[in-house]
């Protein structure tokens, strides 16, 4: 092993993959398997306490999951990550292991739908209370916090379809001062556009099936913690009881650091079921390796069309943070310097009807509900992803009825522009006949 | 100087004041904290750590407990069944640690071990050290949470190798798989075999 701090596309290629000692396999083995055999029954009894490291059961690790969650943690300058069957499951878990019946979560209100209704309908049924901060100002989570309930901060990196970016710093100051961790989804940025952990993010949770797999071919999340938050502080208790269940361990006494993965993986993995499928890891693992090419590809088209987009007279706005016209051009610039991703919204003259018009139209763009293919995507968001939320949601998230939204791929700029000039020509035509 | 000593162990630091005197503080104090900042000390790298476990063939662990719940016992189990190691127990409170007897002292081992593993308060730590010295053995590994900087410079000037607050279980885990298993970050890349 070479004592060497490896650079980031070396650790997309190897990191969590260091050949097979059985076979010697260059490629990520696929380890197709739900169970794993014992070597003796004194062996099962130290895997089952958490005594030595070992693999039991795929629902609680599994050795192709672990290259994924290794590479992603090395990425993300994680101490380690635990992955799960989608993105809404990784946030699930983080949740469910921080608040419980009676606790409360601050988080933005610029979320995306379907974390919304997690938080909204499913917690708060499950007795935990979320305020939503329709603000992009630390000092207004600060003030959303109830101290002795308040269990979490909760942002993401990048909204979507607004553009907007979050103030990490700033927030995980806010949540530090109340002894609570900054969680952030950092599922548009990925890792290799901003670490959140670098800027004071405790726990980083992603929707893998975006742009760390990359091609839109399968469901995974991924939740990475830095090992730097205290758990021991008196918010949570639960790192410092005695756990009945695996032989009268504390959490926090014996693993430390370590503490809120392991909890993770043997607590939430373990009672609520979300465990990534092997094969789904490999496929993920697999679209990591190309990460950074692909997101610079990505933010390099974003950039074409966006500013294409913002000149043509048929535009009214576009949400991407990489303008200067942006109300977070400069937060884009301090915590995305590469640029803000490539998934965005812009508000078409004329609206709900051009909208629309302008999708049925296209024909190089995919009209679907997902992000972060390497195919461009278009969607409708107020008839869609948000179709669910109520009209005072939609504007608190900034989704205007005639906004549509874009995640640019990474096809030729130049066809991506064609195929939305067309489209917009098109959509135009039959709005007007 | 300051020491640490962990929370499942000990749940106090002893620091030394500005005026010179000493109490102790809970280790998760601000106070504690800022402390530990304030290192100087630095250990054996992570390659250096990698060559000390290569080399090592036994592992005496001083301060191991008979308690599952405590770290020692999880430190035992696992270099028991997933190193090659020859393991050993120093308590001279118990007579046997799992299925193995518990030894008195150093000396009073079979052999003189590779690496002196310990569980002991900050403030016990030099003498640890003397007892290392004592029987030959040439490397002292103070587990992780344990912090005495005064001690290991000590040790480092009568030609011990030392690491401090680091956990063996997690650093041979980190070179030999299990940590990789649970998602952590190892740091290893290599294009060569993982070994066993």
């Amino acid at each position: 092993m070479a004592d060497r701090d490896y650079g980031f596309r070396t650790r997309a290629v190897h990191a969590g993959n260091v050949p097979d000692s059985a076979t010697g396999a260059r490629a990520l083995p696929i380890y197709q398997s739900s169970a794993f055999v014992f070597d003796s029954t004194q062996d099962a009894a130290a895997r089952f306490a958490l005594q030595k490291y070992g693999t039991i059961y795929s629902r609680l690790a599994n050795p192709t999951v672990a290259s994924f969650e290794e590479r992603v943690a090395s990425l993300e300058g994680g101490l380690g990550a635990v992955a799960t069957s989608s993105g809404l499951s990784a946030q699930f878990v983080t949740f469910a292991s921080l608040a419980g019946a009676g606790d409360h979560i601050v988080a933005s209100s610029n979320l995306y739908g379907g974390s919304i209704t997690q938080l909204d309908v499913t917690l708060r049924r499950f007795g935990v209370e979320t305020t939503f901060v329709a603000s992009d100002d630390p000092a207004d989570y600060a003030a959303a916090i109830i101290p002795g309930r308040t269990k979490l901060v909760f942002a993401e990196t990048i909204a979507n379809p607004s553009g907007d970016i979050a103030d990490i710093a700033g927030l995980a100051e806010v949540a530090h001062a109340a002894e609570l961790p900054l969680v952030i989804d950092s599922t548009i940025a990925t890792p290799y556009l901003c670490r959140p952990i670098e800027w004071g993010a405790d726990v980083v949770v992603h929707s893998a099936t975006k742009f760390l797999g990359g091609h839109g071919t399968t469901l995974g999340g991924v939740v990475v913690e830095s090992g730097r938050f205290d758990w021991s502080n008196h918010n949570f208790p639960l790192f410092e009881e005695t756990v009945a269940h695996y032989g009268g361990l504390t959490w926090y006494g014996n693993f430390g650091e370590y503490a809120f993965l392991t909890r993770l993986r043997a607590e939430q993995l373990r009672d609520i079921g979300p465990a990534l499928a092997p094969h789904s890891a490999f496929l993920l693992a697999q679209g990591v390796e190309t990460l950074p090419y692909r997101m610079q590809a990505h933010v390099d088209n974003a950039r074409r069309v966006a500013e294409w987009l913002e000149a043509d007279p048929r535009i009214e706005t576009v949400n991407w943070a990489g303008l200067p016209s942006h109300r977070h051009h400069a937060r884009a610039a301090q915590y995305l310097p590469l640029g803000p991703s490539s998934v965005f919204g812009f508000v078409v003259k004329g609206g709900r009807a051009v909208g629309q018009g302008l999708i049925e139209n296209v024909t190089l763009a995919s009209h679907l509900a997902n992000i972060g293919d390497a195919k461009t995507l278009i969607i409708h968001p107020a008839s869609t992803t948000h179709a669910q939320l109520t009209e005072q949601q939609l504007v608190d998230g900034g989704v205007h009825p005639g906004l549509v939204r874009l995640s640019v791929g990474i096809e030729d700029a130049d066809d991506i522009i064609f195929d939305l000039d067309q489209a917009l020509d098109a959509a135009l035509k039959g709005a007007s006949a | 100087m300051s020491t640490t000593t962990p929370g499942s162990e000990a749940d106090t630091a002893t620091v030394t004041l500005a005026n010179g005197l000493t109490c102790d503080i809970p280790a998760s104090s601000p106070l504690a904290k800022l402390l530990r900042s304030q290192r100087t000390w630095v250990g054996p790298s992570g390659k250096e750590r990698l060559g000390i476990l290569r080399r090592a063939r036994s592992v005496a662990i001083v301060g191991a407990s008979p308690n599952p719940a405590r770290s020692s016992y999880f430190v035992g189990t696992y270099l028991q069944q997933s190193s090659d190691y020859r393991v050993y127990f120093v308590n001279p409170n118990a007579t046997e640690i799992l299925g193995q007897p518990a030894y008195p002292d150093l000396a009073s081992l079979p052999e003189v071990p590779d690496i002196v593993d310990v569980f002991r308060k900050a403030s016990d730590i030099p003498s640890v050290m003397d007892d290392a010295l004592a029987v030959g053995a040439p490397t002292v590994w103070v587990q992780l949470g344990i912090w005495n900087e005064e001690a290991a410079r000590y040790g480092e000037s009568k030609g011990l190798t030392v690491v401090m607050d680091r956990c063996i279980k997690v650093e041979h885990a980190r070179f030999h798989g299990g940590l990789h298993l649970m998602g952590f970050d190892t740091g290893v890349i290599s294009a060569k075999k993982q070994q066993r």
